[in-house]
């Protein structure tokens, strides 16, 4: 079972991890978008850890309905409302249990994994965060690993498309050949699960 | 129509400098009268480009008269954080609506029918025909 705790090292391990590879994915996102996607995250990150130190919420619910509110209203680009729904709508399907099985945290992260691409447009295969929530979604089942594994490659299978939304799709053709951003970041996230599973808080 | 209140227009930009400037062209095209309360969200608080949840659910409730609030945006992250909020329920006021329409046409058009004391429906009607003005 997981427990509020194992949803706050989640997030702590995600706000170390994007303050390692915040210049990355800031260099990542100069060629197609507007480079500053490393900044932004780590600045909503930072801000959700800071807020987790004051109140902690007691249940796993509670922590990632917090965190998704504060993203929105801290990382001041796309990635702020989407990372920010997808946590809030883990959260709220996770309801007020203050402890989940893995198979409704599966379940949860699916419904805010649907809830990402609502609010962006976005499908599988449009060079988003979609491509790398999507697989690690269905690999969940078989663990945080495979969920991490599945998450990578699907970062790294963004390379070769074309962008299909938000800045990176004015560039059309030339924005193949590079590995998207916003799925490099999502497998950032989808990989903290193992840290926080190990008892890491980043 | 009829009580008098009028609708409240925000504009989300990524720059301040751009929903300052839009809010007062519509301002001066909407000529003198009544005056729609208008209200300028664009930026980052600390200067930079981007949107701000906090700006534009300031901006809202400044402008908020009880007959709603139209909310028009400029692409990218000013439109997501804007369906992020209203999806959150609560910070926005009541009867806020994200409006589809053109960032400049689009805010003249709803700031003209907003000052004609005209309800939600018609103010977003109207900024979003403003899409059907071809150019050439």
């Amino acid at each position: 079972m997981l427990d509020a705790d194992f949803f706050r090292r989640w997030m702590t391990a995600t706000a170390a991890s994007v303050d390692r590879e915040a210049d990355r994915l800031t260099a990542l996102d100069s060629p197609i978008g507007d480079a500053d996607h490393g900044s932004n995250l780590q600045r909503g990150f930072r801000a959700v850890r800071a807020e987790l130190e004051k109140e902690a919420p007691d249940t796993p619910g509670g922590v990632l309905t917090l965190a998704g509110r504060h993203l929105i209203s801290t990382v001041g680009g796309a990635s702020g409302p989407l990372y920010g729904t997808l946590l809030r709508r883990t959260g709220k399907a996770l309801g007020d249990d203050a402890e989940v099985s893995e198979e409704q945290f599966t379940q949860a992260l699916r419904a805010g994994v649907d809830g990402v691409m609502k609010l962006g447009g976005a499908s599988v295969g449009d060079k988003t965060m979609i491509d790398a929530l999507v697989p690690a979604v269905e690999a969940l089942g078989d663990g945080f690993a495979a969920a991490r594994a599945a998450a990578e490659e699907g970062a790294e299978a963004t390379t070769p498309l074309q962008a299909r939304k938000g800045r990176a799709s004015y560039l059309g053709e030339r924005s193949k050949g590079h590995q998207d951003p916003g799925a490099t970041s999502s497998a950032l996230l989808i990989a903290a699960l193992v840290a926080a599973a190990e008892g890491a808080e980043g | 129509m009829g009580d008098g209140k009028l609708v409240g227009i925000v504009l989300v930009s990524h720059s301040a400098a751009v929903a300052e400037s839009v809010a007062e062209l519509a301002k001066g095209l909407a000529g003198g009268g009544v005056t729609v309360p208008v209200a300028p969200a664009g930026g980052r608080p600390d200067g930079g480009l981007g949107t701000s949840a906090e700006l534009v659910a300031a901006a809202a409730a400044s402008v908020d008269r009880g007959a709603g609030v139209a909310v028009l945006t400029d692409l990218g992250s000013a439109v997501l954080t804007v369906k992020a909020l209203l999806a959150e329920g609560d910070e926005l006021p009541k009867d806020t609506r994200l409006v589809d329409a053109p960032f400049v046409e689009g805010t003249v058009a709803a700031v003209v029918t907003a000052a004609t004391g005209a309800d939600l429906d018609a103010v977003t009607e109207a900024a979003t025909e403003a899409y059907s003005y071809r150019k050439a």
